[in-house]
């Protein structure tokens, strides 16, 4: 494994690799509190050409944990912003050196280019490219859904979990969808049909138009996030009529069955996709999402870059 | 503390593999081991045996059993993977991390005692000797092995060591442990046949 641009291209197996070395990776580092020296001398770029924080906080985080040095490039107060193309900018960073590339970019395909174009010889590792793919975050909440639901199992048969809303300008949700699915889980998809992707009916999903109906055979439920900076045109009436279907209220998570947990990508809309406290309540697992992120982050840092690149 | 050696076994042969150590061999090593530690460690009560992954875990636990009923006490035992902390990471590709398991009363102000199967290049208990850093600081740490096959690359030694087995570079030194391998063995092979074995 050379890149991750996409969960399509984990074998089951890959991905349970890096789940366990993330789970042990916390454990050597005490919960992210203890500095490994593994990465020492390699060059992590995170280049951003759109904006984050909590995603590019975490990547910077882990590749530092790791002691790798970090160097961030961001759209904004770069060259990106003066048009410089992402091929020059790509040869730009092959000529400094940098061992992986955390990139993203609102175009889909952004981050496969730049692994497979031939420009560079780095790790190419997708931190969401568009609407297309978030695999960190995918792994970080297949994470998070073992160690409360499956712990120490290999597959996720048996759990049945629900992702609701904006799957359409979601590249979390395509992640997710893919991921859950290839671990075994039954995956339901649940929102308005303007906010879901043409031809879903190929995806290795279900598709439920009722979050009420659905509600008591989830054992996870996945909120996304409304996404106003990717919507154009009119996708539902008005922000009230969406969180009167498709909010998650204390009344629906009432309804859920007792174990079952409540997720949330970040950042979240408090009191469009989910009221604040269904969001702060007992069952949200929404900060340990974060954590999981981090230790995620460092285990594919170590497994894309920490041994001998040149054999991968 | 070394053992006289089987002169006869230890020549070396240009191929083939030869069982330098059998089951009894084995246990009779892993007991003088304790003997010794029993013997150089006033008080045992300050013990912790760590083993590193994968061969040395369960020879800690051996090391540790032998020592609790020689002196009558339990030995926390645990285990120490040292894959983050190596040198030589680089030189292959990234390999799956073994589990740390550090017993409850951590190592501080501790006798640790680390156990390996083979002591090589040092590079494996120079990269524990970091790893010991992130967990406390123990008041010593000594280092027991099954096999000490020479070729130092740094300055480390064993302090108790099962059998010392000159090699040349060309051979490959082999630990099957019943734990692992269903059959306890020491063998050494020659590098045209062997098939990856343990360093």
């Amino acid at each position: 494994m050379k890149h991750l641009v996409s969960v399509q291209d984990l074998s089951h197996a890959e991905t349970l690799h890096i789940l366990d070395t993330a789970s042990e990776l916390d454990r050597v580092t005490n919960g992210g509190s203890k500095l490994l020296p593994t990465l020492r001398g390699r060059t992590v770029v995170n280049l951003f050409y759109e904006d984050s924080t909590r995603t590019r906080l975490s990547f910077e985080r882990a590749a530092k944990r790791l002691s790798a040095d970090v160097v961030t490039v961001s759209a904004k107060g770069s060259s990106v912003s003066k048009g410089e193309s992402l091929k020059d900018t790509a040869l730009t960073l092959k000529a400094m050196g940098a061992d992986m590339i955390v990139v993203r970019h609102p175009s889909p395909g952004a981050a496969h280019r730049l692994a497979h174009a031939g420009w560079l010889e780095s790790s190419v590792l997708n931190a969401g490219d568009g609407k297309h793919e978030h695999p960190t975050q995918a792994l970080a909440d297949a994470l998070t859904i073992r160690a409360h639901l499956r712990p120490e199992a290999v597959d996720f048969g048996g759990l049945t979990i629900g992702i609701v809303g904006d799957v359409l300008h979601s590249r979390v949700a395509r992640s997710n969808i893919f991921l859950l699915a290839s671990m075994g889980a039954k995956v339901v998809v649940i929102g308005p049909p303007t906010l879901l992707p043409v031809r879903i009916e190929n995806w290795p999903c279900t598709v439920s138009y009722s979050l009420d109906d659905t509600l008591p055979e989830l054992d996870v439920i996945m909120m996304l996030r409304v996404q106003q900076e990717r919507m154009n045109g009119t996708f539902f009436p008005s922000q009230l009529e969406y969180s009167r279907s498709f909010g998650l209220n204390r009344a629906r998570a009432s309804s859920l069955p007792d174990h079952a947990i409540v997720m949330h990508p970040g950042p979240m809309n408090r009191g469009v996709e989910i009221t604040a406290e269904v969001a702060d309540g007992a069952r949200s697992v929404i900060t340990e999402q974060v954590a999981n992120g981090l230790k995620v982050r460092m285990a594919v840092m170590y497994l894309l870059i920490g041994g001998d690149v040149s054999a991968a | 503390m070394t053992q006289p050696q089987d002169k006869a076994s230890l020549r070396p042969s240009r191929t083939g593999s030869r069982i330098v150590a059998d089951p009894d061999d084995i246990s009779r090593a892993m007991r003088r081991l304790a003997h010794q530690v029993v013997e150089n460690v006033k008080d045992v009560t300050n013990l912790v045996v760590l083993g590193i992954p994968t061969r040395g875990v369960p020879l800690a636990q051996r090391l540790a059993r032998n020592i609790g009923e020689i002196e009558g006490v339990t030995v926390p035992v645990g285990s120490i993977d040292v894959t983050l902390f190596r040198d030589d990471l680089r030189l292959r590709p990234s390999k799956a991390l073994e589990q740390t398991l550090i017993p409850g009363e951590g190592i501080d102000d501790k006798i640790v005692i680390l156990v390996d199967d083979v002591l090589f290049s040092g590079r494996t208990i120079r990269a524990a000797l970091d790893a010991l850093n992130e967990y406390g600081r123990p008041a010593v740490v000594q280092l027991a092995v099954l096999v000490d096959r020479g070729h130092r690359e740094l300055p480390i030694r064993a302090d108790y060591v099962g059998k010392n087995l000159p090699t040349s570079l060309s051979e490959n030194v082999s630990v099957h442990l019943s734990e692992i391998d269903s059959f306890d063995q020491v063998v050494i092979q020659s590098a045209e046949e062997s098939t990856g074995g343990m360093e």
